[in-house]
């Protein structure tokens, strides 16, 4: 069995392979959503390489982190906007 | 602050352009480091390359460098210039002090995104950007995934996407079939067997030229992609649409350090040295030439910053024979004009700041859309919207002001708790 990390997105665990990125483990807890926008519209990754900057979350408290840029580690806490 | 030691050479890029730049200087006898946000080398297009080992040519330069030494200084993001020689950059938490005696700057390209409505829905992604993600490690296995845009970026993301378990639902590439059909008559031998390799790769996927995004339906995320050949139109549902237009060079770094950047690349000369003495630029931010263009101007610049003009000249035939390549490939996926008129008046242009299409389009210029509008202004900085804007209104959006990329004011506070001036 390879390695796996253990993280918590919106409260919820999930485990996720080694070298898995924040924005891809979101979206393997099935959250589409990770911010809204100024005007209030619901947005996700674009690039996927940390110049879009709509993949914003909070982890371990600390907001306006790029999630595409930002890999998983053992008992991060993630949250999303509304979270 | 955290002062690195000093290096002969400082490589700004962990891609190829970067890599080849930092072994010949290296093998050259210079001392070297290469800086890269990214926790790995291989930019973009080799992203996760020392995992997956997929590409030949990723593997020979990643053990090239691996041999070197070469120090490789990751999840790091350099903020601007301290003076000549001396640039500062931003590692876990805090400011560091990069000294060098010449700098190469090797900081790739990024997608070219057009808007249409529904284009920033959750699931619509960059082609490349949708890649990154399953290098991420985001599951594609069964799901449905259009890709669409423009360019041989298009070929290689749903080859892999298919490889890793998506439906590709469609391959809709803009270009005409004609126009394509003649580049691709007129390859040589070598080239010619790489497409031939690439088109087997992606046999079954359905595909499509000629035809284009108009809209992007759904929700929360999105459910469908609406499609046009420009005599009709139709639907396919989708779970993700990867969709980029192209390349466009990151020269951001570049300007912030004084360099002359022309129309979106940055000026060099024949051995990749920009306007400002010590500094030298290779690949992509000099005009987007993909992979082997990449390579020979970072050995090119590699060989110039340490000296050895002699050896840098002797790649100067391959170097153009690589430009001539990329000039066929941009005349065959040149874009067309239905590309701009894609944007409705309420369809965003400026994604950070929510600014439309239809409260952009009465400026007549970046500096004046900018001043009344935001646009521009929010975290991107105008990376994702200034093209658009170059693209459909013309302006030129060549403005940069430091830190070249946002910096967390906890890191700039740690670092100068004591008394060091900024």
């Amino acid at each position: 069995m390879p390695p796996s990390i253990t993280l918590a997105i919106n409260g919820r665990p999930i485990s996720v392979p080694p070298d898995c990125t924040i924005a891809s483990a979101l979206m393997r807890s099935g959250v589409p959503t990770f911010r809204h926008s100024v005007t209030g519209q619901p947005r996700g990754p674009l690039c996927g390489m940390g110049i879009c900057f709509e993949c914003r979350v909070t982890i371990n408290g600390v907001a306006q982190q790029r999630s595409c840029q930002t890999l998983c580690g053992e008992g991060m806490e993630v949250e999303t906007d509304g979270h | 602050m955290v002062t690195e030691q000093p290096v002969d050479v400082l490589v700004i890029g962990a891609g190829p352009a970067g890599i080849a730049a930092a072994c010949e200087a290296a093998a050259s006898g210079c001392a070297v480091s290469v800086v890269d946000d990214n926790p790995d080398w291989g930019g973009q297009i080799w992203r996760a390359q020392r995992r997956e080992g997929t590409e030949p040519q990723a593997a020979l330069w990643l053990d090239r460098i691996g041999r070197t030494g070469v120090q490789l200084l990751r999840g790091t993001q350099v903020v601007g210039s301290k003076g000549p020689g001396e640039l500062t950059a931003e590692r876990e938490g805090e400011i560091c002090s990069l000294r060098y005696g010449k700098l190469i700057l090797a900081t790739g390209a990024r997608e070219l995104f057009l808007p249409f409505p529904g284009w920033t829905l959750p699931g619509v992604m960059g082609a490349g950007g949708l890649q990154a993600m399953v290098k991420g490690g985001l599951p594609i296995v069964g799901r449905r995934v259009v890709v669409a845009g423009s360019g041989p970026l298009l070929l290689a993301v749903a080859a892999y996407l298919r490889k890793r378990g998506a439906e590709i639902t469609l391959l809709a590439e803009q270009a005409p079939t004609g126009r394509i059909m003649r580049f691709a008559l007129s390859l040589p031998m070598s080239k010619a067997r790489q497409a031939v390799a690439l088109k087997r790769s992606l046999l079954g996927i359905r595909q499509k030229n000629g035809c284009w995004p108009v809209t992007a339906e759904g929700s929360d995320q999105i459910e469908s992609l609406t499609l046009t050949n420009g005599r009709r139109r139709w639907s396919e549902p989708c779970d993700y649409l990867a969709c980029g237009f192209g390349l466009v060079p990151n020269w951001e770094l570049a300007a912030l350090l004084g360099c002359d950047v022309r129309g979106g690349r940055v000026r060099v000369d024949d051995v990749q040295a920009t306007t400002v003495a010590d500094v030298y630029c290779a690949g992509e931010p000099t005009g987007i030439g993909g992979v082997d263009l990449a390579l020979l101007e970072g050995q090119i610049a590699g060989l110039a910053a340490a000296g050895r003009i002699d050896k840098a000249r002797r790649l100067f035939p391959q170097r153009e024979k690589a430009r001539k390549f990329v000039a066929a490939l941009d005349r065959a996926f040149s874009l067309r004009d239905e590309l701009r008129e894609l944007a409705a008046c309420e369809t965003i242009v400026c994604r950070c700041e929510d600014v439309t299409h239809g409260a952009l389009r009465p400026f007549t210029s970046w500096r004046d859309a900018k001043l009344q509008t935001r646009c521009g202004m929010g975290p991107c900085q105008g990376r994702i919207c200034g093209p658009v804007a170059n693209m459909l209104y013309g302006w030129s959006c060549e403005s940069v002001r430091p830190p070249v990329l946002p910096v967390a004011l906890s890191s700039l506070a740690e670092t100068y708790k004591s008394r060091d001036k900024l």
